[in-house]
């Protein structure tokens, strides 16, 4: 018997399911080049360049030929300072908490300490309650703080403390520190400890043990927990919602606010951007993990 | 305290953990706390919080009431638990649909040559990396009365001379139902797959071997072996379910609440944040509840935690 041998039931359900989960994201592709302006039914790719000409909400003749919604998009004011606002948010969340996050692991794994128990409860309650818990939790938070801190400092105008940007950033370092403990524990667990006892043997340290022995050896746990922070951080949408003031708004707070108004295929262009940029980080990331193997 | 640091190995571990800590009882701790104070508050005309001790926004969840239109003293209106039934309906339908979906694949994948699983696999996390609301946006174009799906069928219909009504398919139960299998199908695949690849490929041969048909291996075999990956997928699915709101508002219309529709109307649109906090603590308990028990009964797999 073929172990690698499988019923037509599954083959054929297995197409199907790839079929459900890819259609969807081949239709974003297609209206992406929409030339109908209200983005309803695809009515043709945009064939003519040259100055825009729209007649009766379709799109003729553009600058930009079939990628007219790109260059609206490029153009867009908003796009751009959400796009920035994502950007900062989700590099300056993840390398504080793949730092933060690293330093839990091994102390976890490798140390005994009081709050040790409290520690790990902690750090489980983020992964198995709703995100939506969290997120008004952190809004009364800063709502209650705010509140109090702006009455007794009398502060007023422009010097009173509001959500915004920080708000955000601190929340996403909150809820991406579990995840980035949880896969270099992982890593961590593998990791035999007799190489670093023969570091030490050697006459190593314990800080040239950590840099030249242990963080190596782990950097692909490290990088693994870096990257799932960052698209945690792109991703999120519940707890940002909740965390997020005015100017500070970030592409998929952007995208909701669209969703609820009138939708042209700029919507789609982002998307076909988004994922694009995304499946590039993923797949210069990879390259770098397996090398490191 | 230099001396303290370079000898002590707990002093050493806590300032290793010290700033996860400040982080997770500044941000995850003190919220729930102050959460679980505001919701035995009351709301200000204002909408800001009287702090007090009152059970009333959990008198009020339960349904009881007070005031009634027909004069009694007490009657019962049970509009939120109505949505809380909704919910874990939603949440319990979504999880068996996502079962049955992604096992096939799961095992299709964890079956296939060695070589070729990470390729699969890759290809399930794509459309993942697509954000969560360019999801929805996506069903909504799909699902729309005059979208993408009922062109193509109305375009086959054409095709054979058969007259089609477009079919309404946004803004009903239906499509929010397929909006949260989309979105948390993935996490259901993964850890069966993970379950299911451990299981060594001379285990079916040694069941051919012995003379079991293919489907009696399955149900005898794989499936008891799966089971971890099942449960962790189950919960990975549920809670968020339970939680989500984006996918209920877009795709069903704001007809259908849920209870994280009823969180952000209390927080957003009703401006009470006491009786908000109140249905937020009410659905963190619930769900805690929900997989307490299903996991001390069947298990946890570090198939969770590989996922």
């Amino acid at each position: 018997m073929n172990p690698h041998r499988r019923s037509p039931l599954v083959i054929v359900s297995t197409v199907l399911v790839y079929f459900f989960l890819y259609a969807p994201v081949v239709v974003l592709f297609l209206f992406a080049f929409n030339s109908s302006k209200t983005n309803v039914l695809f009515e043709g790719f945009i064939t003519q360049v040259g100055p825009t000409e729209i007649v009766s909400g379709n799109v003729i003749r553009s600058p930009c030929g079939a990628f007219h919604w790109f260059c609206e998009l490029a153009r867009n004011v908003e796009v751009r300072n959400a796009a920035r606002n994502t950007l900062t948010i989700a590099f300056v969340s993840t390398i504080t908490s793949t730092i933060i996050g690293t330093l839990a692991a091994i102390a976890l794994q490798r140390y005994s300490f009081r709050l040790k128990t409290f520690s790990e409860v902690s750090l489980y309650i983020p992964i198995v309650i709703p995100e939506i818990v969290m997120g008004i939790g952190i809004l009364v938070l800063f709502s209650q703080l705010f509140t109090l801190l702006n009455n007794t400092l009398s502060l007023s105008g422009d010097s009173q403390l509001t959500l915004g940007l920080g708000t955000v950033i601190v929340s996403h370092i909150a809820f991406s520190i579990p995840f980035v403990t949880l896969v270099v524990r992982a890593r961590l667990h593998g990791f035999d400890k007799a190489i670093e006892e023969a570091s030490m043997d050697l006459g190593a340290n314990e800080i040239i043990t950590f840099w030249r022995v242990t963080l190596p050896s782990i950097m692909p746990g490290v990088l693994s927990g870096a990257l799932l922070a960052f698209t945690l951080s792109l991703d999120d949408f519940v707890i940002t919602f909740f965390t997020t003031g005015p100017g500070a708004s970030t592409l998929p707070i952007y995208v909701y606010g669209l969703l609820r108004r009138i939708v042209t295929p700029q919507v789609n262009a982002l998307s076909a951007v988004w994922i694009s940029i995304v499946l590039v980080v993923v797949f210069f990331t990879q390259r770098l993990q397996s090398r490191q193997m | 305290m230099l001396r303290k640091l370079r000898e002590d190995r707990s002093f050493q571990g806590a300032v290793l953990i010290s700033p996860t800590l400040l982080f997770m009882i500044g941000l995850l701790i003190i919220p729930l706390l102050l959460t679980l104070v505001i919701s035995f508050g009351s709301r200000a005309p204002d909408g800001t919080v009287i702090y007090g001790f009152s059970f009333d926004n959990y008198v009020r969840l339960s349904g009881v009431r007070t005031e009634c239109d027909n004069g009694k003293s007490l009657c019962l209106d049970p509009i939120y638990i109505q949505i809380l039934s909704r919910s874990l309906s939603l949440a319990f339908n979504t999880t068996v649909l996502a079962i049955l979906m992604a096992y096939p694949l799961a095992y299709f994948i964890a079956r296939a040559p060695a070589r070729k699983r990470n390729t699969f696999l890759f290809l399930i996390l794509v459309p993942m990396w697509t954000n969560f609301i360019i999801r929805v946006y996506a069903w909504m174009m799909l699902l729309r009365t005059q979208g993408v799906i009922n062109s193509v069928i109305g375009w086959l219909a054409g095709l054979v001379g058969l007259h089609f009504t477009p079919f309404e398919m946004l803004y009903t139960q239906g499509a929010v139902l397929v909006g949260m299998v989309y979105e948390f199908l993935p996490f259901m695949i993964l850890p069966i797959y993970t379950s299911l690849e451990k299981i060594e490929l001379s285990l079916y041969e040694a069941s051919a071997d012995l003379g079991a048909r293919p489907f009696r291996t399955f149900l005898r075999m794989t499936l008891p072996l799966s089971i971890p990956g099942v449960v962790a997928g189950t919960i990975l699915v549920f809670v968020p379910v339970m939680g989500t709101f984006i996918v209920s508002d877009l795709l069903g219309g704001r007809q259908i609440v849920l209870v994280g529709n009823l969180i952000q109307n209390q927080f957003l649109i009703a401006r009470d944040p006491t009786f908000g906090s109140a249905a937020s603590l009410m659905l963190m308990t619930l769900t805690l509840i929900v997989t307490y028990f299903y996991t001390r009964k069947f298990g946890f797999g570090e198939e969770i935690v590989t996922a």
